[in-house]
């Protein structure tokens, strides 16, 4: 696999390995694409995020990079006012469903939205939309080392990913439909009460502030 | 044997059975779903008691779905020396006299009838009606007049025809003729079917997969059901067929477990196939080996999606994935898989069997052959029609479906149920097919067309089928997860009177953004039903969110109930009756009143009011509540 293929990214030239997803290969070259969902080892990233649109040329409207596998000679904008107004409305809607008050979350300033805010320049408050929180759920702090705030999560999956396929443990999943869908355990118990082994490798790789670790644990470590 | 030798002895056999039930006579009672609501069963067993009691000879079948909904449950009888005629719709008593007036004493009690099946001197016949004329019956003609559960029936009429002429030719020139008869799938998009299927049989991967989508979840869609339920031969003959052509072994029908009707019939359709040696290893004699399973899906509308239909059958949850790559080269459990909807499937076994040329004579030339629609809401023949495409919508509504109901207005028509739009007043003349719908805004989808009146809320009609299109979102993207619920909750608060005029554009700009930033065709086509309103009955919203006015009276916080002085009798107190809340009082003058702040609006006095009076109305933007003054002054007037 070392044949490379040479890609245009925003006028910059750069090549990359052939096969490569566009989105990895991207951020390989330091080029920036907002992200939320996508697992570098996955086959089939689950684009449901929906945030690493671009527009490549010879395809009509923007695509999610993560689902792109790159060819040579193909020419991709990561800026366009197409897909920064895609990025914009999904970002939002991402923010309508999200406990926002950043001041009081763990994740404050080494969390993924912020970062998306800040590379994009976009608010990180409500202006255009309604907020969709009205209920919060309830907090799950059962597991002895971490929280879990199903009101901080995006339902980007990564946790998901790493208990199915890394501790290998299937605690949690996804469950409920639609606007009720929601990262939790087999019956929706709590974690202490479901299979969780409480490893703590789900927490590592939460993008935003919905499993971060108790604090004293992390003074501790 | 020869394929085509052992295909004319199953022929020849059904044929000598059919014809022999036809010297005498017979009564054919739909019992499909939409009869039974009607009170088929009931009617069937009448029947069965009479003919017994009477100890005629006569023979009691049951059959599918005519179409007719406004005229079920409907009834055939053919009795040699008359005319064979459908009743409907048909009681209990009514079966009772057919047996005793017509089949005892030959009196075939044409008040009853509706129509003949073939012409004649006594009787007009389907044809001789404005709806004869226009529709044009390919899939839906055998429906209704033969008898699902006895494959002889379908054998008899031309059935498995097709597929005895396909086991004698090469797979590539199966592909070949429904590409040159430019079929387009009927699941909605109008992708062409033989180009599908030609990448399925160039796809690499073996075992392929041919499955037939019967997922139908459209509100207000049941054309699916009619066809599983009517004629499920037909559509197996077009799903082996199917099979043939990209060299399948296995297919799947997966049809949702709420149609327990369709699948008891279809069981039974793919046993008696088996038995005769249509279907299985080495059918009729061939060298093609093939068998097909019926999948229930368990009732999430996102599984109609075919990749969410594919992980279903998995066994993992419905979801939707993206695409490419498409079904036809990484389908069922990673296999080539082609995804074919009923309709679609039904039709194959017609156009092999008459050829291309003659499926590109019907209809339009980019959208060749019929459509079948179920047309639903407030015109007066309500049912299942099969028109040529490129009829228009106006032929459709005032000539198949003659008119709007009650002498109402036409206001609008919503086509293609939640992932199409409302086409108003001066889209009458829009061709039906799939890309001049698609111009105007709408879609073709499933086939669902539900004719709106003066009474409907374009804004309530948008919200209702955004309601539906949320509710069934998967969850798993965040544009239609959370971008849906956005827009609903917009629309809600305009229905309730608490729109801000900057709703309009933001309803606007996020339905553009949904439509391209969602994963699957769910979320792509929510938005439909609002844009069209919006581009089409734009003052509507407006009225709402300027004024609190709701111009088709229906959104329940903008209307107040009142009763007009004028129209009301002294002499009359229904109303008071049917209020239950206690809200109608009586006056000095012995008019009645409602007290606006004890009414909810529940339309039970409307409803109650005599149609001499008429007296109870409803206003919009809603009433203050009146003052003592006021009704005093009311009264004087008397």
């Amino acid at each position: 696999m070392s044949s490379k293929v040479n890609i245009t990214i925003d006028g910059e030239q750069y090549q990359v390995p052939a096969g490569e997803n566009l989105l990895w290969a991207a951020l390989d070259c330091g080029v920036y694409i907002p992200h939320l969902c996508s697992i570098r080892e996955k086959e089939r990233s689950d684009a449901s995020c929906r945030l690493c649109f671009v527009e490549i040329e010879g395809i009509p409207n923007p695509v999610t990079s993560c689902t792109q596998e790159v060819r040579e000679g193909m020419v991709v904008k990561t800026r366009t006012p197409l897909v920064d107004r895609l990025v914009k409305t999904g970002f939002e809607l991402l923010l309508s469903d999200h406990k926002l008050r950043c001041g009081k979350c763990p994740k404050n300033r080494q969390c993924e939205l912020q970062k998306i805010a800040k590379e994009r320049k976009l608010k990180l408050k409500l202006t255009r939309l309604r907020p969709l929180l009205t209920e919060e759920e309830p907090v799950d702090d059962s597991a002895k080392t971490f929280i879990y705030d199903p009101n901080r999560c995006i339902l980007c999956g990564q946790c998901i990913w790493v208990d199915h396929h890394k501790v290998e443990a299937g605690a949690i999943g996804f469950i409920n439909r639609g606007f009720d869908r929601k990262m939790g355990t087999f019956g929706d118990v709590s974690l202490a009460e479901s299979i969780c082994t409480q490893c703590g490798e789900c927490v590592k790789v939460c993008p935003v502030g919905a499993l971060t670790f108790k604090v004293e644990e992390v003074e501790k470590g | 044997m020869s394929v085509s030798q052992n295909f004319a002895d199953l022929r020849s056999a059904a044929i000598e059975k059919l014809e022999a039930i036809k010297e005498k006579p017979l009564i054919l009672v739909g019992t499909a779903t939409c009869g039974r609501a009607a009170g088929a069963l009931e009617v069937l067993n009448v029947f069965r008691e009479e003919v017994s009691k009477h100890q005629l000879d006569v023979q009691v079948e049951e059959v599918g779905c005519m179409g007719h909904c406004y005229a079920e449950p409907l009834v055939v009888i053919s009795n040699p020396g008359f005319p064979t005629l459908a009743y409907g719709p048909v009681d209990e008593g009514t079966a009772q006299r057919l047996v005793s007036d017509y089949l005892v004493n030959g009196d075939p009690c044409y008040e009853f009838a509706m129509a003949a099946l073939e012409p004649n001197d006594e009787f007009p016949t389907f044809e001789d009606f404005p709806r004869g004329v226009i529709e044009k019956k390919i899939i839906l003609r055998d429906c209704g007049l033969i008898d699902p559960d006895d494959i002889d029936h379908y054998l008899a009429k031309d059935g498995y025809a097709a597929l005895a002429k396909v086991l004698e030719m090469e797979p590539t020139a199966v592909i070949d003729e429904i590409k040159d008869a430019k079929l387009r799938g009927r699941g909605g998009a109008g992708f062409p079917t033989g180009v599908k299927w030609e990448f399925c049989y160039k796809a690499k991967g073996s075992p392929k997969y041919v499955i037939c989508n019967a997922d139908e979840g459209d509100p207000g869609a049941f054309m699916d059901r009619a066809i599983l339920e009517s004629n499920p031969h037909q559509l197996i003959e077009g799903l082996i067929i199917a099979a043939y052509a990209v060299q399948a072994a296995t297919g799947y029908i997966y049809v949702r477990a709420e149609y327990p009707l369709a699948i008891e019939r279809l069981q039974n359709a793919l046993d008696q196939a088996r038995e005769k040696g249509l279907l299985g290893d080495k059918m009729l004699g061939s060298d093609f080996s093939f068998d097909i399973k019926i999948f229930p899906g368990s009732g999430a509308f996102v599984c109609g999606e075919e990749t969410a239909l594919i992980t279903s059958i998995e066994g993992s949850t419905g979801l939707p994935s993206h695409r490419p790559p498409y079904p036809t080269t990484a389908g069922l459990f990673g296999k080539p898989t082609v995804i074919n909807n009923v309709k679609t499937l039904s039709y194959i076994p017609h156009i092999m069997r008459q050829g291309a040329e003659w499926f590109k004579s019907i209809g339009t030339e980019n959208s060749p052959g019929t459509a079948v629609f179920a047309l639903a809401g407030k015109v007066v023949s309500t049912g299942l029609a099969e028109v040529p495409m490129g009829t228009t919508i106006r032929e459709l509504v005032y000539d198949v479906g003659n008119g709007i109901k009650d002498e109402k207005e036409f206001k609008a028509v919503q086509i293609g149920g939640p992932s199409g739009g409302c086409l108003p007043e001066s889209s009458l003349e829009l061709p039906i097919d799939f890309d001049s719908l698609q111009q105007g805004g709408a879609m073709m989808g499933s086939g669902g067309i539900v004719v709106l009146n003066e009474d409907d809320c374009m804004v309530e009609i948008a919200r209702f089928f955004l309601d539906f299109t949320q509710k069934e979102s998967c969850g798993k993207c965040t544009f239609c997860r959370l971008g849906t619920k956005q827009m609903l909750e917009i629309l809600t608060d305009i229905t309730q009177g608490k729109g801000k005029p900057e709703d309009i554009d933001l309803l606007q700009e996020l339905a553009e953004d949904i439509k391209l930033g969602s994963l699957c065709s769910l979320g792509k086509t929510a938005p439909n039903p609002v844009l069209t309103t919006i581009r089409y009955f734009r003052d509507e919203y407006e009225a709402h969110i300027n004024e609190g006015r709701c111009p088709g009276l229906m959104c329940k916080e903008l209307i107040s109930y009142m009763i007009v002085p004028e129209k009301c009798s002294k002499l009359c107190d229904v109303c008071i009756g049917s209020c239950p809340t206690e809200a109608i009082y009586t006056r000095p003058d012995m008019l009645k009143a409602i007290h606006q702040d004890k009414c909810f609006k529940c339309n039970s006095c409307l409803v109650a009011c005599p149609p001499q009076y008429k007296a109870v109305i409803r206003v919009s933007p809603p009433l203050e509540e009146q003052t003592e003054a006021e009704e005093g002054g009311n009264a004087d007037e008397q």
